[in-house]
Formats: C-alpha cells, sequence, structure tokens
C-alpha cells in the first residue's frame, strides 16, 4: 500500500466520509475510490465502479470479480442519537462507543447533560426536535429517547420516525408505550410508522440495573444493525 | 475513558501503522479478504505488523496472527504481496490453530514508506 492511500483513508476517517481502497490481489495495485471518482494506479471499469459504489452503499467489503478485485469499504462510523442524559445513558454511551458508534448525547436539562457524567461523548443540550433535525438523521443513525418525559421523548420521536433512521426505540414499560403511540396517532403517525419504534427498548433478558438495561438496548440495536430482525418477536 | 474507546476504535490499526511508518519503521498490513463458515473475524479485519513483528489488530482470535507475521516480515524484505488462506482443509491451518471450522483468506501487503 502506498502511503498516499493509508493517509487518503485517515483523512476520509476524520472528514467521517466514504472512501473505498480496490486491491488486485495479483499484484498488490490499488485505486481508491470517493463514490464520485477513483485516483491510484489501478484503473475501474464502469461495471467495478458500479459494483464498488453499491458495496458502499450496503457497507459491504469484499472481494469481487471471482475474487481477483477486493473492495474495502471504509465507512464513518454508525450514529447512535440518545435523547436523554439519564442513568442508564451513561452506561449505553460508553458501551455504544466500544461497539464502533458515534454517540451524541441530547438533553436541554443542563444538570443531566454534564462532561463529568459522560466523559468523551459529543453532548447537545438544545430541545430534542430542533437537536435532531439539525443532527439530520440518515440511514446508518439510530435513535434512542430514555428520559420517560412526554415533553422530549415524543418532539424527538416525531423527527425520528420522518426520517429513515434504521433502530428507533423508546424506553418505557408498555402503559407508558402505549400511551405514547396514541400521541403519536394523534399527531397523524400511521401504524407503519409507528411499527418502527421498537418499545419498550431492548431485548427482554430479565435486564433490571440501567447497565443491563443498556445491555439489552445495545443487544436489539446490534441484531437490527446485522438484520436479524426476527429477534425481537422471539424475545 | 476516552482512550479506551480509542484504543478499541477500529482506526486503531491504521493510525498505528501511519505512526510507525513516520518513524521510518517497516511495516506491513493484513487485512481479511473473504472468509467462510465460521470465522471469527469479519471481512475486512486487519493487522498491522512492523519489521520487529509487533503487531497491533486482528485477523482472527488470535489462532492465525503468528504465522500471518512472519509472511508480513517476508513481505516488507521482498514487497510482494501474497494471498494466505487458512481452513480446515488446510494443513498449516491445524498447525497454527484455526480450528474453528472456517476458512479465511488474508491479504498481506507491504506498507510503503
Amino acid at each position: 500500500m502506498r502511503a498516499s492511500t493509508l493517509d487518503a483513508i485517515l483523512v476520509a476517517r476524520e472528514a467521517k466520509t466514504a472512501l473505498a481502497v480496490v486491491t488486485r490481489i495479483s499484484d498488490g495495485a490499488q485505486c481508491t475510490f470517493d463514490g464520485a471518482s477513483a485516483d491510484g494506479p489501478l484503473s475501474l471499469s464502469s461495471a467495478q465502479i458500479e459494483e464498488v459504489s453499491d458495496r458502499m452503499r450496503n457497507d459491504r467489503s469484499g472481494t469481487f470479480d471471482d475474487g481477483a478485485l477486493f473492495a474495502h469499504i471504509y465507512n464513518p462510523p454508525l450514529r447512535l442519537i440518545i435523547v436523554g442524559a439519564v442513568h442508564i445513558a451513561q452506561a449505553l454511551a460508553p458501551m455504544a462507543a466500544i461497539t464502533g458508534f458515534d454517540v451524541t448525547v441530547v438533553d436541554p436539562r443542563g444538570t443531566f447533560a454534564t462532561e463529568e457524567r459522560f466523559p468523551g461523548i459529543t453532548l447537545n443540550d438544545d430541545w430534542p426536535d430542533e437537536a435532531l433535525e439539525a443532527l439530520a438523521p440518515d440511514g446508518r443513525t439510530a435513535i434512542v429517547t430514555l428520559t420517560h418525559d412526554p415533553k422530549l421523548d415524543d418532539p424527538a420521536l416525531q423527527v425520528a420516525l420522518r426520517s429513515p433512521a434504521f433502530y428507533i426505540a423508546s424506553l418505557g414499560g408498555k402503559r407508558t408505550h402505549s400511551g405514547r403511540l396514541e400521541r403519536l396517532r394523534e399527531a397523524g403517525f400511521d401504524a407503519a410508522a409507528l411499527a418502527r419504534i421498537n418499545g419498550p427498548a431492548g431485548l427482554r433478558i430479565g435486564a433490571v440495573s440501567p447497565a443491563e438495561i443498556a445491555v439489552s438496548i445495545l443487544a436489539e440495536l446490534t441484531a437490527i444493525r446485522h438484520g436479524q430482525s426476527a429477534v425481537r418477536a422471539a424475545a | 475513558m476516552t482512550e479506551t474507546f480509542d484504543a478499541l476504535a477500529r482506526d486503531d490499526v491504521l493510525r498505528t501503522l501511519a505512526t510507525w511508518r513516520d518513524e521510518g519503521r517497516k511495516a506491513a498490513i493484513a487485512t481479511v479478504v473473504s472468509t467462510w463458515g465460521s470465522s471469527p473475524r469479519p471481512v475486512g479485519s486487519q493487522l498491522g505488523i512492523d519489521g520487529d513483528g509487533n503487531l497491533v489488530g486482528s485477523v482472527s482470535g488470535g489462532c492465525i496472527e503468528g504465522a500471518v507475521a512472519k509472511e508480513a516480515l517476508e513481505a516488507m524484505q521482498d514487497g510482494e504481496p501474497r494471498l494466505l488462506e487458512f481452513g480446515v482443509s488446510n494443513e498449516q491451518a491445524w498447525e497454527v490453530g484455526l480450528a474453528c471450522g472456517g476458512t479465511v483468506r488474508v491479504f498481506v501487503e507491504r506498507l510503503e514508506g
């Protein structure tokens, strides 16, 4: 690998932009592809560019053309937006960060979202709907609301449901959750939209403590990230 | 705690490789390019090796890193990339201990200074 190729990967990571490195296995010749143009000694056909673009969209590194070429996809990390800088968030934020998520904790209540409680985690003290709109969740974003407070959770969920976020979850027991669904229904969301909310958040693993509840949420998030959508129904 | 995140973050291997290169050390990169059956690390997993045999990252659960590092040291010398295969059908795989029922292909290349 050329020094400039390694530098290009590190620059893309810093900028949180996607980059693919394509390698010809037989001789190690490489090029980088940023989604628009390729750069480097290895030249790609339009069909190969299409294959690499498809792999970038699907976050799927791998060999193609009968194993002759390898595309290494360096996509920016998946994002997790946690609404509510509560006790569970103190466990969930660092655990998700270790799992590879770029984590942001949103809570307008200044006493909750402090650097002391969330060392190394990005904090946002805007009102949840404004914060989420500014963060512009995409198909590589997960959103979890943890406040139990409709004034904070509901506006966040409204923005989440209008976004293509791949995972939306909301903490709260069955009664809290059915009340939440009723309010969102009145706000104009249909059954298909409401079905996107994983609620109550997390897999049923008998979690009791805040850290255990964080494990159950992260487990569900991991399952859905890897396409194990049936896991919830089986729980 | 931030340091813990960084140490476990996936970009640790490439950052370390860049540091080694900047210090003038020889280095090579091993990347899992394909897997079959149960394999401990997904495609794209990387192991960095320096000229003294120091390792960062992983391409298996620790079973084949030694064998990969040996090839990496040779690649640093001759500059030739290599495609290695480890699996239960491979005699060498048993020797290096990838007995988990999977097969893994690892591409090894020298990092140019």
